[in-house]
């Protein structure tokens, strides 16, 4: 990250809303942003998992954002849209309740998340961003995508 | 400077080579006198020796130089081979696998070779004088190769001349050209090597033509030599005049030029030398050192290209977007029932199933590279175990997908691992029972309908039903009661049952505390199954059953609520319509009676908590029997939609062991089902 602040000073990030929240992910892992289309439920996987789309030919899970951070659930509207991210060898699908900027925030507005933004816990999360008026939560998506919970799950219910 | 784009070469050849090193040192271990299969070596090792050290392995290039030494002196009758040798020979081979499977990984080769160079020097040393009677006595026989000193051999004209290269040259030495041998020195100080160089061989090609360069043009390009090249040259014109041109170019400090000699070859039957390349003992001395694995390939026989597998796999994704296509296109052309574009729709299917049939054939690789390395596997474990063992391998040309393929290598090895540590009994053993003190191992492939099948069959002690059921009832596999009513056949599948291992004495043979069961989770993994037959005194039979391909298959798709599932062909005994007043209950377990069997019903909705799409229930249940070997059950569904060919799809790295799916395929519609892993539903 300090390297970065000395090159480049700013990072881009693909902004998304969830509840009534801004939140942020690199734009560098982020493959594609695609409207709702039809999802296969896979049976007996967390709740938060919505199931599998076909995207271009690769069968690619998709995960519920607001259930995976417990947040209120709403209805699927127009704007809803599904972030496909890469994280290492994984590629996974998040649902939003809508995407619609890409913006510059310079590094050094970036801050150590408190214990609980909008609800979402602090390990989700990689920092706040204070910007003129607006406030940008980014994810850590590492730890949003972290299968354990899914095998921990998993063990309980096999 | 990037040695990456040939890494793959060198590490695919490397391989081949070493593969062909192990399984003449077997042959030669049988017949040790076999001149001709020492050159073989010596050629691979050669080669492989050159390989290495212009991709900078230094250390397998030196331990390769080592072997190579010795080998020498064994194939101009220097030396005899001995078992010890021989066993040095084997652990240099191993070390240098070793080596390679480190490079493959990303890892730069390095490793401690000082014991066997060490070793390998001894020989070359200590037996070299001991034998120089046997040597003077060999030099009679043949001069010709005593000529060729090893320790010269850098100074020499040492051209490695492939067939096509030799014939070439005899053309034009029978059209009166002069065929001359240049070695270029540059001058020390000489910045842009490269460039000098690409300077002398423009001259050159204005004068003739050049057949041959060591190292090779591209190396020379690329800098990739010291002070010095090589070239063999075609000329009409006389050696002053290009010894001139050469010297006229700067920065060149000596032109060594020598006319080649080219008679041996011309004295023999000239129909024979592209022919026989094995023969190139008899070739023109100055040749004999290495052929080109590759050009030996060639000669030897049917034309085949090679294709990246990357490549393969992304015909088979390209083509597996077809078959849905071909799917959405079938079910659009039956919807609109057009004949005419039903009749084209039909015909683009036809030849698109022969595609099918010619891509996965492509796919199809002969188990023979899995079964190649057992041989030498077989031959240490029997030495560490002082058993005698002789393995047979039978239809080694049996053809299996490449992903299969992968997978195999690692269940057979412990299989045949347990059949010679479990089953073939010791020497002494054998001959109390009045048995050859021999043992032998099969290793039999065969295809058989959609399957292929690979039989490990000793003729040892066979399984020892007591014991085997005194161990499972000690690890509480199964009770004492269960165990008193059970047949020969379910003793035997108990060897597979997990924690389960008959070695009175853990070895690290076939112990490491795994068991069969591992080979048995594997190769249901793959999508087959394992089964054992055992007569005591005689032998023991594993069979494993292997599905031809893994990326397409047969499956019936169900609709069950608002959702879709593929279930496998291959697991499907038949499709049936029940009433509902047929349904029995047995230990509340819904059953049904199918042709005379109960047979357990397993509602899909309930297992997959498919949600309710408050349609009517009618009074009829469509069931589909599966099967799990012996065992059945009927998944009961919806309705059936049709039987459909499908593309086996993973559900990525984030959803791992979903219950009872193994995985998904992309429909004509464009939406994904998942397909249904039977074997998880019976119990």
């Amino acid at each position: 990250m300090l390297e970065q602040k000395a090159i480049v000073g700013e990072v881009k990030v693909i902004v998304f809303r969830l509840q009534d929240e801004e939140y942020g992910v690199e734009v560098q892992q982020v493959k594609a942003i695609e409207k709702l289309e039809h999802i296969t439920r896979v049976p007996r996987t967390p709740k938060f998992v919505k199931g599998v789309i076909n995207l271009r030919g690769v069968v690619t899970p998709i995960i519920d954002l607001r259930k995976r951070f417990e947040l209120e659930e709403s209805e699927y509207s127009d704007s809803t849209r599904t972030i496909i991210v890469a994280v290492g060898d994984l590629e996974v699908g998040l649902i939003v309740d809508a995407a619609n900027d890409v913006i510059d925030i310079p590094v050094d507005a970036i801050e150590p998340p408190p214990e609980v933004v909008g609800g979402v816990e602090a390990a989700y999360l990689r920092g706040v961003a204070k910007l003129d008026n607006r406030l940008l939560i980014l994810l850590n998506l590492d730890k949003v995508l972290s299968t354990e919970e899914i095998n921990q799950l998993d063990a309980l219910e096999g | 400077m990037d040695m990456n784009q040939y890494l793959d070469m060198f590490i695919e050849e490397s391989k081949e080579h070493l593969q062909a090193i192990n399984e003449n040192l077997l042959i030669l271990e049988n017949d040790p006198a076999n001149i001709q299969i020492v050159n073989e070596i010596f050629r691979s090792a050669h080669t492989l020796k050159g390989m290495s050290a212009t991709m900078g392995f230094e250390d397998m290039a030196s331990l390769t130089h080592e072997a190579e030494n010795v080998l020498d002196l064994i194939r101009n009758n220097k030396l005899t081979i001995n078992s010890d040798i021989m066993d040095v020979i084997f652990q240099s081979v191993d070390l240098i696998e070793g080596m390679v499977i480190h490079i493959t990984e990303g890892g730069d080769g390095s490793a401690d070779v000082s014991d066997p160079v060490r070793k390998l020097r001894a020989i070359v040393a200590g037996d070299f004088t001991a034998q120089q009677e046997v040597a003077a006595a060999a030099s009679v026989a043949e001069p010709e190769v005593q000529a060729a000193s090893v320790g010269n051999e850098a100074a020499k004209p040492d051209l490695d001349l492939d067939d096509y290269a030799q014939t070439v040259l005899k053309q034009s030495k029978d059209s009166g050209n002069n065929l001359l041998w240049i070695k270029v020195i540059l001058n020390e100080n000489c910045l842009l090597k490269a460039a000098r160089a690409y300077m002398v061989f423009d001259q050159l090609e204005s004068l003739g033509e050049v057949i041959k360069t060591t190292p090779a043009v591209q190396e020379i390009e690329n800098e990739r030599f010291d002070l010095s090249f090589e070239v063999v040259f075609v000329t009409m014109h006389p050696i002053e005049k290009v010894r001139t041109a050469i010297q006229n170019i700067s920065e060149i400090q000596e032109v060594q030029i020598d006319t080649i000699d080219l008679k041996a070859p011309q004295a023999e039957p000239p129909a024979v030398q592209p022919e026989a390349p094995a023969s190139n003992a008899a070739a023109p001395k100055k040749a004999e050192t290495a052929q080109p694995a590759a050009t030996r390939k060639v000669a030897a026989g049917g034309k085949t290209i090679r294709v990246d597998i990357e490549r393969l796999d992304i015909l088979m994704n390209l083509f597996s977007e077809l078959v849905i296509d071909r799917g959405r296109l079938e079910q659009l052309a039956r919807e609109i029932g057009k004949s005419e574009l039903q009749e084209t729709v039909e015909h683009m299917s036809r030849i698109s199933g022969d595609l099918q049939n010619i891509i996965l054939t492509m796919r199809m690789v002969p188990v023979e590279q899995v079964f190649n390395r057992f041989p030498r596997m077989i031959r240490d474990l029997a030495k560490d175990l002082n058993k005698k063992v002789n393995l047979e391998i039978f239809g080694a040309e049996t053809e299996l997908d490449r992903t299969v393929i992968d997978e195999i290598g690692d269940p057979l090895v412990h299989l045949l691992r347990n059949s010679l540590d479990h089953g073939i009994e010791s020497v002494t053993d054998r001959r109390n029972a009045g048995k050859p003190e021999e043992g032998t191992i099969e290793l039999r492939a065969f295809h058989s309908g959609n399957h292929v099948f690979i039989e490990v069959k000793d003729d040892g002690a066979g399984i020892n039903k007591e014991k085997v059921l005194k161990k499972a009832i000690e690890r509480g596999i199964v009770s004492q009661a269960a165990a008193e009513t059970m047949t020969d056949k379910q003793i035997h599948e108990l060897l597979f049952a997990s924690g389960f291992s008959t070695a009175d004495v853990i070895s690290d043979i076939s112990g490491r505390g795994v068991g069969l069961d591992v080979v048995k989770s594997k190769i249901v993994a793959l999508g087959g199954s394992v089964s054992v037959d055992s007569v005591r005194g005689k032998g023991t039979t594993f069979l494993v059953q292997l599905p031809l391909t893994l990326s397409i298959i047969s499956a019936m798709l169900v609709q069950v609520k608002n959702e879709k599932y593929a279930v496998p062909l291959s697991s499907i005994i038949e499709t049936a319509v029940f009433k509902k007043d047929q349904i029995m209950m047995a230990h509340r377990q819904k059953v049904i009676d199918f042709r005379g069997r109960v047979v357990p019903l397993v509602s899909l909705e309930e297992i997959f908590q498919v949600p309710s799409n408050q349609a009517e229930t009618d009074d009829e249940v469509a069931v589909v029997i599966v099967r799990k070997g012996e065992k059945m059950a009927g998944l009961v569904v919806d309705s059936f939609i049709g039987q459909q060919e499908i593309v086996l799809k993973s559900l990525g790295k984030y959803l791992v062991n979903v219950f009872a799916i193994s995985g998904a395929t992309i429909l004509g519609d464009g939406q994904v089902a998942l397909i249904i892993d039977c074997n998880a539903l019976i119990k």
